[in-house]
């Protein structure tokens, strides 16, 4: 783009742009990486630059973890990566090599539901659902590092995932009953 | 008709939620067609600049890009983004969906680049030369209405798009006879509504049937197929709009934008399906605002506390295009300012203006959280004013429940209310005389403290035909198949606001059925009749109305048919808990065996026609009227100036509840957003256009810690305007939330002098107010 003059915009030209920052990069450069996506083993072919977000989605067909800034901000796309919760967009599927991913599909066992999953409906956790699995996915997380939370560690322990639709009470109460029936 | 209430009024859980929390629901991304290509759109860097040349070469030699498109390419072919107000006297610029000559905002659509994947896609867009020539900004919209401003369209000869006045009664004999005028500009920050979800599209075209199918994340897809037709100049029969799940949509997706369109004519060109999803830089660039006014409000009023007048001029900062509702948002504002008070005088004077910024337009509540912030922001400066405490002030002034309907000086009937109701129970339960001394003994302590107050009412259900710019009422079809199923077809489109569970509720109650027998399906322009769509707390009061007169309609039907199955007198039978009963001998016929006999028809009364579905297009006569009482506690602290939410409580009077679950979470969520908008957000642009608040990163979404835990109550009023009683609450919490917050964080700051700080109430500002 070739700037006529004037004040440089102080914000990036182009919609999303942290896929963009290699232009000119060579289209052989690939790589063969290895994963596991919810028990199964998978592998791919791809970029150096592809977002693990993109493989689970796109390569994979699991679209249950949702794009919500590309940022890491929202939290959307948090999946868990060998048991802790990482932001997805925020890490290259090669830097997930080797490793052991679950998403929101890979939690319900047996056509059982979760107890996080089974809090978050009794608990009206979500309205419109699109932070949800990021959201579950980050309180799973949560409990793993903190089985019995206070609401003030609740709130705490979710202020990586945004959701705009619950106002959090719900969400909150969702976690605690969660908590309450994985302990006993 | 009576039924058994089984469902309705019951914490029902959603039937919507096990797909959405196994992450097996479908958004539009999550779509996925064979050959689909990948559009990124390539947007202004500039505010506003003149384009003197565009250069895709490069751009096309990007392995894996198809095309690109620019102005040029779409001019003439694909009409302009469609603004829905129509008033004699409104300037409405045309707003192409690619850039023609010049660029009016950061983030104004220049070039569509179409690739294999969306990585090529983006990689191509950042090679497409453009020979932009900056041109003066105008950024501020009170520099705009001045007449040495620079002017944005010049077609127009000034950046005023519209002067919109409201209001009745005598207002200069008003403010003559007032004991105390009370003064106060105001104003209501830029906010972005930020659906979690961004916007995205999805088109498909079908060359041989001449058919288009577009997937939008859309609050209307009716609305939307009629003017994306338009656009393209297609016939609407042949365009059809499929709204999956929506995630989260606030106002920003009751729109028709550039990209439905543009994308819809790609897809045309290429003949292969193609998909754009909007990055979250893009959503804030490019995604309509809300709010933006900034204006002087006047109160006459006795000493006594007696309101008799009020006045407001404000400049409404609109961006540099009308979306959709745009020039119509400030105007409801107009129609609030009475708030839930008998002020017998109102005047406004409303000057819409043009900015290089994007449009405003509906963001949760639109217009009227205006109007609610700035009334009892007043009604807080004119208790000070008169030393009187503000819950009686706001007491003395309230309409009686035995006058309503009550009619306002903005000229709306408000339907039903009782608004000391709501108070006294919110006063009770927030134990309001303790709270003050509490404030006393912790202001003697050298705390800062405060208690803010917000009597809102909210106008709702959106509405009678006669005042929307494209049909007001909503419809709902109700088929009992032959298996004793039920299929609901409704105009609405929820987007979050369970409505798939509320809906099938009340026919789960009306037919005397399971609920889980109800199917209801929504936002496929191919299967649903016309509807209007989700917005303006409309989907339960409107849509909700027609579905139950839907339903009255199959059970009379099938009541004709009972009795001639049963040989009875059709007058004879009542229709109780599922069954047709009052025959002769016992004799009892459900409503299942009765749609079995509709479909078979093998015997059927003289002209019945086969089947056992009903329509039924609701036009609702007024608008509702939700109100109710917020109270807030805050603390802030002294060295940091840092706030804490003590206490929230809100009672609410949404009319009768379909399902309180719901309720709350709609109440929790509106709140938190009308709080956002008190502490944190704000979008900023600054004196060249640029738009600082770009990300996430900037601007302030409130995350779970930073937001109280809300204590919540109810009144029921209900509204004699539909046949549910219900009002609508999805807006509720935002309207009344934003001035509860600020009073409070005001009242707390009261000792230190001061009388107004303009939202949102950071840490920072709050510092300096109290270290002056």
């Amino acid at each position: 783009m070739r700037l006529a003059g004037g004040v440089l915009p102080k914000v990036c030209m182009c919609g999303t742009h942290i896929l963009s920052l290699h232009p000119q990069r060579k289209e052989e450069q690939r790589v063969k990486i290895s994963l596991s996506i919810n028990g199964t083993q998978h592998e791919a072919d791809i970029e150096p630059r592809f977002l693990l977000v993109h493989l689970i989605r796109d390569v994979i067909g699991l679209t249950g973890t949702h794009i919500g800034c590309e940022t890491s901000i929202c939290g959307a796309c948090t999946v868990l990566l060998d048991g802790k919760p990482v932001k997805s967009c925020a890490v290259l599927a090669v830097q997930a090599n080797g490793g052991q991913v679950t998403t929101i599909e890979g939690l319900a066992k047996d056509g059982q539901l979760h107890p996080m999953q089974e809090a978050f409906w009794e608990c009206h956790g979500l309205q419109c659902g699109y932070c949800t699995p990021g959201m579950i996915m980050a309180a799973c997380g949560l409990l793993k590092e903190t089985p019995n939370p206070s609401e003030e560690e609740i709130r705490h322990g979710l202020e990586g995932n945004i959701c705009r639709c619950t106002g959090y009470q719900h969400i909150v109460d969702a976690v605690k009953y969660a908590a309450d029936k994985m302990v006993a | 008709m009576s039924f058994l209430a089984k469902y309705i009024g019951q914490k029902v859980k959603r039937t919507e939620d096990p797909r959405l929390i196994q992450g097996i629901g479908h958004y539009v991304d999550d779509i996925k067609l064979a050959d689909t290509l990948h559009v990124v759109i390539l947007r202004s860097p500039y505010a506003h600049a003149r384009i003197n040349a565009i250069n895709t070469d490069a751009a096309k030699r990007v392995p894996g890009v198809v095309a690109v498109y620019t102005g040029a390419d779409v001019a003439g072919k694909v009409g302009n983004v469609p603004c829905a107000m129509a008033h004699p006297e409104l300037k409405v610029p045309a707003f192409g969906v690619l850039a023609q000559t010049k660029v009016f905002f950061v983030g104004h659509p220049v070039a569509a680049v179409v690739a294999q994947n969306k990585y090529q896609a983006r990689d191509a867009a950042d090679l497409i030369d453009v020979d932009y020539e900056p041109l003066d900004v105008v950024s501020d919209g009170e520099k705009a209405a001045q007449p040495d401003s620079p002017v944005i369209h010049e077609e127009f000869g000034t950046n005023i798009a519209l002067v919109h006045n409201a209001g009745v009664g005598d207002i200069d004999a008003a403010f003559a006879q007032a004991d105390k005028i009370v003064t106060q500009r105001l104003v209501h920050q830029r906010l972005a509504p930020i659906s979690i979800e961004p916007r995205g599209v999805l088109a498909q075209y079908f060359p041989g049937e001449h058919q288009l199918n577009l997937w939008s994340s859309t609050q209307i897809p009716h609305l939307m197929r009629t003017q994306v037709s338009l656009m393209l100049g297609m016939p609407e029969n042949r365009v059809r709009v499929v709204t999956p799940e929506v995630g989260g949509g606030f106002g920003c997706k009751l729109n028709v934008y550039a990209e439905e369109a543009l994308l819809g004519w790609i897809a045309m060109q290429l003949h292969k399906p193609v998909k754009w999803i909007e990055g979250r830089r893009e959503n804030f660039q490019a995604t309509i605002h809300g709010r933006g006014q900034t204006g002087t409000v006047q109160v006459a009023v006795k000493n006594d506390g007696t309101l008799l007048g009020l006045k407001y001029d404000v400049i409404a900062d609109i961006g540099a295009y009308h979306q959709l509702l745009t020039p119509a948002i400030p105007t409801l504002t107009g129609l609030m300012l009475s708030g839930c008070y008998k002020i017998p005088a109102i005047s406004m004077k409303c000057t819409e203006v043009f900015t290089n910024k994007m449009s405003t337009d509906a963001y949760r509540g639109a217009g009227r959280p205006e109007a609610t912030y700035l009334v009892e922001r007043l009604m807080d400066c004119v208790a000070r004013e008169l030393n009187m405490d503000p819950v009686e002030l706001r007491r003395k002034n309230f309409p009686q429940p035995d006058e309503f309907p009550f009619t306002t000086a903005c000229g709306v009937i408000y339907d039903s209310g009782d608004y000391e109701k709501a108070l006294s129970k919110a006063l009770t339960i927030a134990d309001y005389q303790k709270l003050r001394d509490e404030q006393k003994a912790a202001r003697a302590a050298g705390r800062v403290m405060g208690i803010g107050v917000s009597t809102y009412v909210e106008i709702c259900a959106m509405g009678p035909s006669a005042a929307m710019p494209a049909g007001g009422w909503e419809s709902a079809t109700i088929r009992v198949e032959p298996t004793g199923k039920v299929t609901v077809l409704t105009g609405v489109s929820p987007h979050g606001q369970g409505e798939e569970t509320a809906f099938a509720q009340i026919v789960g109650d009306m037919l005397g059925i399971d609920m889980n027998d109800v199917l209801v399906v929504h936002g496929d322009t191919a299967v649903v009749q016309y509807g209007i769509g989700t917005f303006g707390s409309r989907g339960l009061a409107v849509g909700g109305a027609a579905l139950v007169c839907a339903t009255e309609k199959v059970v009379k039907k099938a009541k004709k048919l009972a009795a001639h199955l049963l040989g009875a007198d059709e007058a004879s039978l009542t229709f109780e808990d599922g069954k047709f009963v009052g025959a002769p001998d016992d004799k009892s016929l459900t409503i299942q065996e009765v749609a079995l006999a509709a479909h078979t028809a093998a015997s059927l009364p003289e002209d019945f026609e086969p089947g056992l579905t009903a329509t039924h297009f609701f036009e609702p006569k007024n608008f509702t009227f939700p109100s109710g009482t917020h109270i807030c506690v805050v603390e802030i602290d002294r060295e940091t100036g840092e706030l804490e939410i003590k206490r929230y409580i809100a009672v609410d009077d949404c009319g009768n509840q379909i399902n309180p679950l719901i309720v709350a979470g709609q109440v929790h969520g509106g709140i938190a957003q009308g709080l956002a908008q008190a502490l944190f957000e704000e979008v900023v642009y600054d004196e060249n256009g640029q738009l600082l608040t770009g990300e996430l990163m900037d601007y302030a979404v409130p995350k779970a810690h930073q937001l109280p835990r809300y204590e919540l109550d109810h009144t029921v009023t209900p509204t004699p305007v539909n046949p549910l009683g219900a009002k609508g609450v999805g807006e509720a919490g935002t309207i009344g939330s934003t001035p509860a917050v600020a009073n409070a964080v005001i009242d707390a700051l009261a000792p230190f002098g001061v009388k107004h700080v303009d939202l949102p109430l950071r840490p920072e500002k709050l510092w300096r107010m109290m270290h002056n």
